[in-house]
């Protein structure tokens, strides 16, 4: 599923790399834990998460995932958004909880990392 | 004997959330440009971003030495800090002595240990109370072997 569909089905706002969201991804990995985002996250996973620091971008630039939901209205930090730009992740944000956005991905067809 | 290829040291301050994952990033830039397999990468970062981390949350400094040689990678993180009580429990999926703050921080939920060993060919950790803690790793290169 391209990241553009993801944006307009979760209702997402773009807060990085709006300039191309023709990127696929097949599984999610979602958790507010970064280590298990580091240990379960298959490389090119899309990421949903609560947590919106500079920290969960580190984490999906190490554990190559290839972007960024943000969940419950949260935003990042501009730093975190800026770290996010310089390594090529898109980040989106939605109003959606954690249990809404994962259930209606799955419905859509994207499956769980593990 | 291995004939050692690259050796850099980065130094870690206790507490610089900031910087926490600029070590991992450099190293996984620098094993790109060498061309190394990307799952090797992949696991290398792995071990190099949770050792910071601990770093960051639970010591005072630390350095990470990170060693290519023609046949492995090594990554030793060495910190002054308190050290760990229970080695055991420590690497027990699941405990963790983190407090609210680390876990606001995406971190502490008692991974991290078990995730730098699990990403390991070879792991050993030393810690003494109230000096602090040693973890020693290392990735073969040739996965066959």
């Amino acid at each position: 599923m391209k990241l553009a569909e993801i944006r307009d089905i979760l209702r997402c706002d773009v807060l990085a790399g709006d300039d191309d969201l023709s990127t696929e991804v097949d599984t999610v990995v979602a958790s507010d834990g970064m280590s298990e985002i580091l240990a379960f996250a298959r490389p090119g996973a899309l990421m949903i998460t609560g947590l919106t620091n500079v920290q969960s971008v580190r984490t999906a630039d190490i554990a190559n995932v290839r972007a960024i939901v943000y969940i419950r209205g949260k935003r990042p930090d501009e730093k975190a958004v800026k770290l996010a730009r310089d390594s090529n992740i898109p980040i989106l944000a939605t109003s959606l909880g954690m249990f809404d956005a994962c259930g209606i991905l799955r419905e859509q067809g994207l499956k769980g990392g593990m | 004997m291995a004939e050692e290829l690259l050796r850099k040291t980065y130094q870690i301050r206790g507490r610089d959330f900031d910087k926490a994952g600029e070590t991992a990033t450099e190293i996984k830039q620098i094993l790109k440009e060498l061309d190394i397999d990307a799952g090797l990468i992949h696991r290398t970062v792995i071990i190099a971003f949770e050792a910071e981390m601990n770093v960051v949350m639970y010591a005072t400094e630390g350095v990470v030495t990170f060693v290519l040689t023609d046949e492995e990678i090594r990554l030793e993180i060495a910190d002054k800090g308190p050290g760990i009580e229970d080695l055991k429990m420590a690497l027990t999926e699941g405990y963790s002595t983190a407090t609210d703050e680390m876990r606001e921080m995406g971190f502490g939920f008692g991974m991290g240990l078990p995730n730098i060993r699990r990403n390991s060919d070879d792991f050993n950790i030393a810690s003494e109370v109230g000096t602090g803690t040693t973890v020693s790793t290392m990735i073969r290169l040739d996965q066959s072997a």
